[in-house]
């Protein structure tokens, strides 16, 4: 099939390390013109950075690109990836909302210039969206921050096929459908079957699974940032692509082997995600580690604020995700930054006990191990995993009782989990309720009771005896038929 | 139609021009011979200048970012113009184009280094009024006859001024509105990952809306001279809050590449007029400062209203 033709992107070996993360290990994959290519796996697999590296945004960290069997040499950029015909949709939305569909059309086309280029530009989006979404009922003239999301990313998967003397040879569609209802989603893989078979190329990135088994020709599965899996479309089912995506033959490795539930009396907390409607809900019990689990920005995050906005007096501590954003303050010491937590009592006289503060810093300092000469030192001193152990002795060191954390782990290195694990299990043991939401497989083992989430819902509900990765797995890519 | 005549998004662009007219129809209610040749000259001759600094002030808010030195940029190129310009003509001219140069690289400065502009500009304000000082130490000159030739101009029907704002808010919608490039320099504050991933440069456009923003900056200092004969190092302190009020008031936003040229001119019209409003209303000058504010305030929350009216449709 691929044989007759030269295939249009050929990687061979790709890599990327963020700091100690290993984004990608040797990547191989190779797309054919005519061909659309399934690419799954779970969060953290890789993905999203194997398609940032073929848009040529982020250069990869060894390995070589073939385009149309050029190499394309270690200067492969976005102007080389435009030249060779690739085009790409973002997950994250990525028009300008202050200017107009056509507008739009124009900065992904340096060919619409000159006299009449905003007829010219609004009739080839016009055509393009006519094309896939017929009835899409947007106007070229409309400012694209004035349309809803649904429409945004029409506009935005349609812009990717326009052709001017660029060509469109291969597409890449990172999670297309998120947000698209199923009629239009329904256009959008039509026009993806009608594309290929005209000779295009496309890679389609899904977690519905049904999605990628009815449209692509060919399936790749990436795990912990390697391909794992590459079979004919026809060769999987639901079932062994689910499989392939998780790793069955783990060992469990670490995991305490005795249950026993904590769910007695009441439960420390409940509460309902905004999308569950009526229903079974969430509760957390005294003493407990809850984790939400299901894909990333699937109402989990939601829940955790939802729930810090309604503690009252309630003492609640949140350990951010984003820790650049969210969670430190980039000018402070290391101890101010964990003094903050507790700060009313490290007061007296509405003036913070300087002793104190730094007396609370040192202590925890030593019982989670952050590694600085001086609790003294700016916080930005830090490496990112010390940093992020800073946040947690901030909630740990106050009174809080009920503590949650927003997927905490991103970007720190093992060593540095495996402490902050122990030091969970030892605080919750004390009585301390944990809600945790991961994003990764691993963390799971260390909850007593894990909800898995979808489009904003909780679809199970696993205590630790009922828990493994394909139970989740299944939850989470579970199709609304 | 009349839906689309009352949707948010028409409302909010028309209430700029609203005001002005709601504005002038104040001060010829108050003072008719206001409705005149003469009167119109007395009431905008001062708008062109302040239109000159908001549309530069309109160029980095743009991509953006805030300029705090424009009004001392202003009065260093008055006192060029007052001086230098005049009597070795050479020597003025390179010295306004290095002025403009000397944006371009503050732009390139901002990009590549990843500093906030609003530091940087408020930290060359001070530069920018040294050097005046040095080009004119104490208050003085005089203008080129050609430039006050100009700005003195009697044009028919209405004054030069009108003509003049009317040609700029014309060329600059043209140019940033309408062009093919002007799309991406809007696009690159709008959302600038989304404009470099198509591969353009986001360097280059920030350099190119900071050399305009120099430019213009130029064109009100001398624009200004011609009005007030001689300069002075101070003479346009005023013109940095005044600006970036009248790119408001125009209905421009802070970030997000949201900026509107006939605007921007029209809410430097308007911000003139208000003082003169309040002279007819025999406001003491002590309270015009803050009546002015309060008038922007008044225009600001009624655009709060409309959009709020957008989000509940």
């Amino acid at each position: 099939m691929t044989g007759a033709r030269l295939p249009i992107v050929e990687l061979d070996g790709v890599e990327k390390h963020f700091g100690a993360v290993r984004a990608l290990v040797g990547v191989e994959l190779s797309v054919g013109a005519g061909e659309c290519l399934g690419l799954v796996g779970h969060n953290g697999a890789g993905k999203s950075t194997l398609m940032a590296i073929l848009a040529g945004t982020l250069a990869p960290g060894g390995g070589r690109i073939t385009l149309s069997g050029r190499p394309a040499g270690t200067h492969y950029s976005v102007g080389a990836a435009h030249r060779a015909g690739i085009r790409c949709v973002f997950q994250e939305l990525s028009l300008c909302p202050n200017l107009t569909v056509a507008e739009n059309a124009r900065i992904l086309h340096p060919a619409l210039r000159g006299f009449g280029w905003r007829r010219r530009a609004a009739t080839l989006i016009g055509a393009k969206l006519n094309e896939i979404f017929p009835g899409h009922g947007i106007a070229g003239g409309e400012p694209v921050g004035d349309l809803s999301i649904a429409r945004r990313q029409m506009v935005e998967i349609a812009r990717a096929f326009t052709v001017t003397d660029a060509a469109a040879d291969l597409v890449i569609l990172d999670e297309p459908t998120s947000s698209l209802d199923a009629v239009v989603a329904g256009q959008l893989l039509a026009f993806v079957r009608r594309f290929v078979e005209t000779g295009g190329a496309c890679i389609l990135i899904s977690h519905l699974l049904g999605e990628v088994l009815s449209t692509a020709g060919r399936i790749v599965v990436m795990r912990d940032g390697a391909v794992v899996a590459a079979r004919q479309a026809e060769d999987f089912t639901r079932d062994t692509l689910v499989q392939a995506m998780g790793s069955v033959a783990r060992a469990e490795g670490g995991a305490p082997a005795a249950f026993a539930s904590k769910r007695a009396d009441e439960p420390v907390i409940r509460a309902r995600p905004l999308g569950q409607g009526a229903g079974e809900a969430l509760a957390a019990y005294r003493g407990e580690v809850v984790g939400l689990a299901g894909l990333g920005g699937h109402g989990q995050t939601e829940t955790l604020l939802e729930i810090f906005a309604g503690r009252g007096d309630r003492p609640m501590a949140l350990v951010a995700g984003d820790r650049q954003s969210d969670g430190i303050f980039p000018l402070w010491s290391i101890a101010r930054n964990i003094g903050i937590g507790s700060i009313r009592g490290l007061s007296r006289l509405g003036l913070v006990d300087a002793v104190a503060e730094r007396r609370l810093a040192e202590t925890w300092r030593q019982r989670i191990g952050i590694r600085t000469p001086d609790i003294g030192n700016p916080i930005l001193s830090l490496s990112g995993g010390n940093q992020q152990k800073a946040l947690f002795a901030r909630a740990l060191g106050s009174e809080a009782e009920i503590i949650l954390m927003d997927d905490p782990m991103r970007g720190v290195d093992i060593g540095t989990k495996q402490e902050v694990y122990r030091m969970i299990r030892a605080e919750a043991e004390k009585g301390r309720t944990f809600l945790w939401y991961t994003t990764e497989m691993d963390e799971l083992i260390h909850c007593d009771h894990v909800y898995v989430f979808r489009d904003g819902r909780v679809v199970a509900d696993l205590p630790r005896d009922r828990l493994s990765e394909e139970a989740v797995l299944h939850a989470s890519f579970g199709e609304a038929a | 139609m009349n839906a689309v005549l009352l949707s948010p998004r028409v409302l909010r662009s028309l209430l700029p021009a609203v005001s002005l007219v709601a504005l002038l129809a104040a001060i010829f209610y108050l003072q008719p011979r206001a409705m005149s040749y003469l009167g119109l000259n007395l009431l905008l001759n001062l708008a062109l200048p302040i239109a000159f600094a908001t549309i530069a002030q309109m160029c980095v808010i743009t991509v953006n970012d805030l300029d705090l030195g424009i009004g001392t940029f202003v009065g260093l190129v008055a006192c060029i113009g007052a001086t230098w310009l005049r009597d070795t003509p050479l020597l003025g001219v390179a010295a306004l184009l290095a002025c403009v140069a000397g944006y371009a690289a503050l732009g390139a400065l901002i990009h590549l280094r990843n500093l906030p502009a609003i530091v940087v500009t408020l930290g060359m304000s001070f530069v920018w009024l040294g050097l005046a000082l040095l080009v004119l130490p104490t208050p003085g000159g005089k203008v080129p006859d050609w430039i006050r030739a100009v700005m003195t101009f009697k044009t028919p029907g209405v004054p030069f001024a009108i003509y003049a704002s009317v040609a700029l808010a014309a060329i600059v919608h043209v140019g940033l509105m309408r062009s093919a490039y002007g799309v991406v320099l809007r696009g690159a504050g709008g959302n600038p990952r989304s404009v470099a991933r198509a591969g353009w440069s986001l360097l280059r456009t920030k350099v190119t809306m900071y050399a305009l923003a120099g430019v213009f900056g130029v064109l009100s200092g001398l624009s200004l001279i011609g009005l007030t004969t001689s300069a002075d190092a101070n003479i346009a302190l005023r013109y940095t809050l005044l600006s970036i009020a009248g790119v408001i008031l125009g209905g421009g936003e802070f970030v997000g590449g949201r900026v509107s040229p006939v605007g921007a001119v029209i809410g430097a019209a308007t911000l003139t007029l208000a003082g003169s409003f309040l002279s007819f209303l025999r406001i003491s000058p002590d309270w015009q400062i803050g009546a002015q504010g309060a008038i922007l305030i008044v225009v600001l929350a009624l655009r709060v209203l409309i959009n709020r009216l957008g989000t509940r449709r």
